[in-house]
């Protein structure tokens, strides 16, 4: 049923923790070439079905699938095809951004020149030169969350998940961080979760938007911003997100 | 099989780059060493054997052990690493198979560190070298048990102070089961076969025999099998708190 360039594919999502519905419901589908803005207000339940979608987080009911590997039934394959930035971009303090790119390197199945390789394009992509041997706990929250993005792209994912990937950085960052996002987004099919609404216009070709874990928007930012008749984005946000 | 050595690669690294594992070598060297000469009166004993250093090592280890283990899990959590480690292709089994190899090589290069006193005895008088080294090997087999109970009771909490005591405490029954203080409390009531099996479960028993310079199958069994079951309940625990 999925195309050959559906890459993310989400049938009927629902995650329940005890009496509380985080994600209710959800079905949607990411093509290659897609960058899709994920959007909600916190706790609308936009980290818990990033987390579905990688296999961090059991499934309550529903399917996902990446480059048609069931995230559950075929965790290990599907991962394979994803790059993934957890919220807060966890890292290794006590590993230099030299062990730590390396070690996901190896995770990943490159050694020796490719190794090298990959680390090298990635930490020049990001701009980490100037950390690359230092621990990454004295590291500032920009460089950290570079890091983390490092890793998220090291093996050229097909498909890659960023939850909040711009948090924390200052506005030349941004744009650099952005300006990747787009020079990847051609042969990718890329998630970014954000409660930045400019982000979206910005990077994105296509918003979801999501409140108390249903799906309440899908389209391109430029239907979303023509709901208003303001056509700011904020209001349309508000809007949406708050009519229950 | 990949993904065990690049975790023991990793984990190993960790434990060098930060304090912990000099400050690990050097009090277990100098509580050792002050235990066998004080304590055990290596010297009074007039007798050329290590019997007052090993059998300090039950005890030693009921604290040392736990120190080392209570990091494995417990930190990973608190810090969210875990979630990169989890969404990374790698299978829980091989992760925690990886850091309780790292942690069980580290201890081991602690001991090794011993051989000064091996050598002392050596110089002094003729020791039975073969009963020496089974006894190395026991202390080395004793460590990996505590290691695998801690290990497993690492998982069960965000907090490395909790994992610590109950890992303790756990070691602690598991080494005093086949001691008179608890035999007694079932001498009476509870049938042959139940003290007999509560007695089966003691470390100092094994360890004991061990020392006597007999390697006995059941005794190895009984450490393998402690170390398999504490390791496959360890993989259901990281794999059920997944995300909690």
């Amino acid at each position: 049923m999925s195309g050959p360039d559906e890459m993310i594919s989400i049938q009927g999502l629902t995650k329940r923790f005890d009496a509380l519905t985080a994600v209710d419901n959800i079905t949607f589908t990411v093509k290659r070439g897609e960058v899709l803005g994920f959007l909600g207000p916190n706790g609308a339940g936009k980290s818990t079905t990033m987390k579905m979608v990688t296999g961090y987080l059991p499934i309550t009911s529903g399917t996902a699938s990446v480059c048609g590997f069931d995230v559950e039934n075929q965790a290990l394959e599907s991962r394979h095809h994803v790059g993934y930035l957890p919220e807060g971009a966890p890292l290794y303090g006590d590993m230099t951004t030299e062990a730590f790119l390396g070690f996901i390197a190896e995770v990943r199945g490159f050694a020796g020149e490719e190794k090298k390789r990959r680390i090298h394009l990635a930490v020049q992509r990001l701009g980490l030169e100037p950390v690359f041997n230092r621990p990454i706990e004295t590291l500032s929250k920009g460089f950290k969350r570079r890091v983390g993005f490092a890793q998220a792209i090291l093996h050229d994912p097909e498909v890659l998940i960023l939850d909040e990937p711009t948090d924390g950085l200052d506005p030349n960052q941004k744009f650099q961080v952005r300006e990747l996002i787009k020079t990847m987004a051609a042969d990718k099919a890329i998630v970014i979760s954000t409660h930045i609404l400019e982000e979206v216009t910005a990077v994105c070709t296509r918003a979801v938007i999501i409140a108390h874990g249903k799906l309440v928007f899908d389209g391109t930012p430029e239907a979303l911003a023509s709901r208003s008749p303001t056509r700011h984005l904020d209001d349309v946000f508000r809007e949406l997100t708050t009519k229950h | 099989m990949r993904y065990v050595w690049v975790t023991i690669k990793r984990e190993i690294g960790a434990y060098f780059s930060t304090p912990l594992a000099y400050v690990f070598i050097c009090i277990f060297l100098g509580l050792s060493g002050a235990l066998t000469f004080f304590v055990g009166n290596f010297f009074e004993r007039g007798q050329a054997d290590l019997n007052s250093f090993f059998n300090f090592h039950p005890w030693l280890y009921l604290f040392l052990i736990p120190a080392v283990s209570m990091r494995l899990w417990a930190e990973e959590r608190k810090t969210g690493t875990v979630e990169l480690l989890l969404t990374l292709p790698m299978p829980i089994w091989a992760v925690v198979i990886g850091k309780y190899l790292a942690a069980w090589s580290f201890i081991a290069i602690a001991l090794v560190f011993t051989f000064p006193l091996w050598i002392t005895v050596n110089y002094l008088g003729e020791p039975d070298n073969g009963v020496i080294f089974a006894s190395y090997i026991g202390s080395l087999v004793m460590a990996g048990g505590y290691l695998a109970i801690g290990s497993c009771l690492s998982a069960v909490t965000k907090n490395q102070v909790i994992a610590f005591i109950i890992s303790a405490v756990v070691c602690f029954l598991f080494l005093m089961s086949g001691v008179e203080l608890v035999q007694s409390f079932f001498q009476g009531w509870a049938p042959d076969f139940v003290l007999d099996t509560i007695r089966g479960l003691s470390f100092l028993t094994h360890f004991n025999v061990i020392t006597r310079g007999v390697i006995d199958l059941r005794d190895v069994v009984y450490f393998a099998s402690l170390i398999g079951v504490f390791l496959y309940v360890n993989t259901a625990i990281v794999d059920l708190t997944r995300g909690a």
